[in-house]
């Protein structure tokens, strides 16, 4: 497999904190080996190879059509959705296929929540947004127990004090930052253990954008995180570690740092200087 | 890598610092060579312009330490253009320092002038500065080469000025201790002695620069070092 193998964090002292001082060393919570994923005659993903650990936020960059997506999809089985697209390799959770013919994906995405670019609220009240998950999954008992439940993971998306006093109002009529953090309350209502996050931020303006950034950096004590996105500077901020996507091949894995201020690959270096590459 | 951003005015600003550094640079070799040239020649009034000289040096280091502010707010650079940027700050900073030595050394020479003169002491100041400034040359083309292996032996030669130094130091002590009224010159002397071997240094930094602008990584610190200066047996100083 020609250039395929990624380059992983292994090489000499990287003078960047891996993790906040207070924190136990990250765990693996998944892991990828030579994941290829085919639309049709097009192969959008070559033998990806990555860890993605527990409790941290990390980051997809790459090009239009590098393959960022795709693989994050892969993640939570998304791409089951499409008739013509075959994904091939080994992806974990914990240790567990989740390809494995014995895993249901709809129980899997519970699992792997995810948060789209567009943020798109059912036309439905804000509490029933929420409660959407947590209902179809059986994770309520009672009718307290799912407004426990609405109202922390409303907490938890940074939405609760914007919004206690109108649970009954529509959820398309918030802002576009307030309906972005009421799916990402959506999607962590049902408890996951992983987030999927497509371009969270992308349709938002800077404010709205920084609150997203500062809850994905809270969302990390709880969940893993994976982030895909197009701005640079909000890997930078926002992930612990960095994937470099291009032309369907993971091309440099590593520490934020270290892949912002000493890239090993050029073609890592010329995507992330601006450069043409 | 291809050299230009898609951004073009990006490759504009990050060439025209380091053209800014070059330039620095420039007269800072310059003023070593002249302030050495003056001690020898015993020439006040070209002492007094490398005096005048510093303030050209000290003000390209304030243009540039506000253009590398202004860089990294504007264009956020990443990778080797954050090492751009970075070694061009630390590098302006020693060939700032380089620079006052410089005129220090024609402070002193204005004083010397005036007392009699240390038998071959201007000379071997005037070698101890010429090997500096072929340091600091060779270390500004390994800049602009982004040339490690260059930049590595500079490093290294920086163990030659240190051995010069001690030489001098002891030099300057024997001649102190056999008469006293040559102690007012030598202690210059000494100060200047010292002086460029401090410039050794800083051009030893400028050199770590490269190395960390072309690898992403200091160097280690094992590099040759000559800082025995214990004095000379005769002496009980």
């Amino acid at each position: 497999m020609p250039g395929a193998q990624p380059q992983t964090d292994t090489g000499p002292r990287v003078s960047w904190p891996r993790q906040r001082a207070s924190e136990t060393p990250a765990r693996l919570k998944i892991r990828a080996r030579d994941v290829n994923v085919h639309y049709g005659d097009n192969h959008a993903i070559r033998n990806v190879t990555v860890d993605i650990d527990d409790k941290t936020v990390t980051a997809f960059i790459g090009p239009s059509g590098c393959g960022k997506s795709t693989f994050l999809r892969c993640l939570n089985r998304m791409n089951d959705t499409i008739p013509i697209c075959r994904v091939s390799g080994l992806i974990e959770m914990d240790g567990q296929d989740i390809y494995a013919p014995d895993i249901d994906p709809v129980l899997l995405r519970a699992r792997v929540g995810m948060v789209f670019q567009k943020p798109n609220p059912f036309p439905k009240s804000i509490y029933d947004n929420v409660a959407y998950g947590p209902r179809i999954h059986g994770l309520a008992a009672d009718r307290a127990a799912l407004d426990h439940i609405v109202e922390q993971s409303l907490r938890r998306a940074a939405l609760w004090d914007e919004v206690k006093d109108r649970l009954a109002a529509s959820g398309t009529g918030l802002s576009g930052g307030q309906q972005q953090r009421l799916c990402i309350a959506r999607a962590i209502a049902t408890s996951p253990e992983v987030l999927l996050m497509d371009e969270p931020a992308s349709a938002l303006d800077p404010i709205a954008t920084a609150q997203i950034e500062e809850l994905i950096d809270e969302l990390r004590r709880k969940f893993a995180v994976v982030i895909v996105t197009h701005s640079m500077q909000q890997a930078a901020r926002v992930s612990q570690k960095t994937a470099f996507f291009h032309l369907g091949e993971l091309v440099e894995y590593g520490e934020t740092g270290q892949i912002f201020t000493n890239p090993r690959d050029p073609r890592t270096e010329s995507y992330i200087t601006g450069r043409i590459g | 890598m291809p050299d230009q951003h898609i951004l073009r005015a990006f490759d504009r600003d990050l060439e025209e610092i380091q053209a800014r550094i070059m330039k620095m640079g420039g007269l800072v070799e310059a003023a070593i060579l002249e302030s050495a040239r003056a001690l020898r020649q015993r020439d006040p009034a070209l002492a007094e312009e490398v005096r005048r000289a510093d303030k050209a040096i000290d003000r390209l280091e304030e243009e540039i330490n506000e253009e590398a502010a202004r860089l990294l707010a504007l264009r956020q650079p990443a990778a080797s253009d954050l090492r751009t940027v970075l070694t061009v700050i630390r590098i302006a900073g020693d060939l700032e320092r380089m620079g006052d030595y410089a005129k220090n050394l024609a402070k002193r020479t204005v004083v010397l002038i005036e007392m009699p003169r240390v038998e071959g002491a201007a000379g071997a100041i005037r070698r101890m500065a010429k090997e500096v400034e072929q340091m600091l040359k060779d270390a500004l083309d390994a800049y602009m080469r982004r040339d490690a292996a260059l930049a590595e032996d500079v490093r290294q030669r920086d163990l030659e000025v240190d051995q010069m130094y001690t030489a001098l130091f002891r030099e300057f002590l024997t001649f102190m201790m056999e008469d006293p009224r040559r102690i007012t010159p030598c202690m210059h002397l000494h100060f200047i002695a010292k002086n460029i071997e401090r410039m050794g240094d800083h051009v030893t930094n400028i050199a770590e620069q490269v190395i960390y602008l072309v690898t992403g990584e200091m160097p280690d610190e094992a590099r040759p070092k000559a800082t025995d200066i214990a004095p000379p047996s005769a002496g009980g100083a």
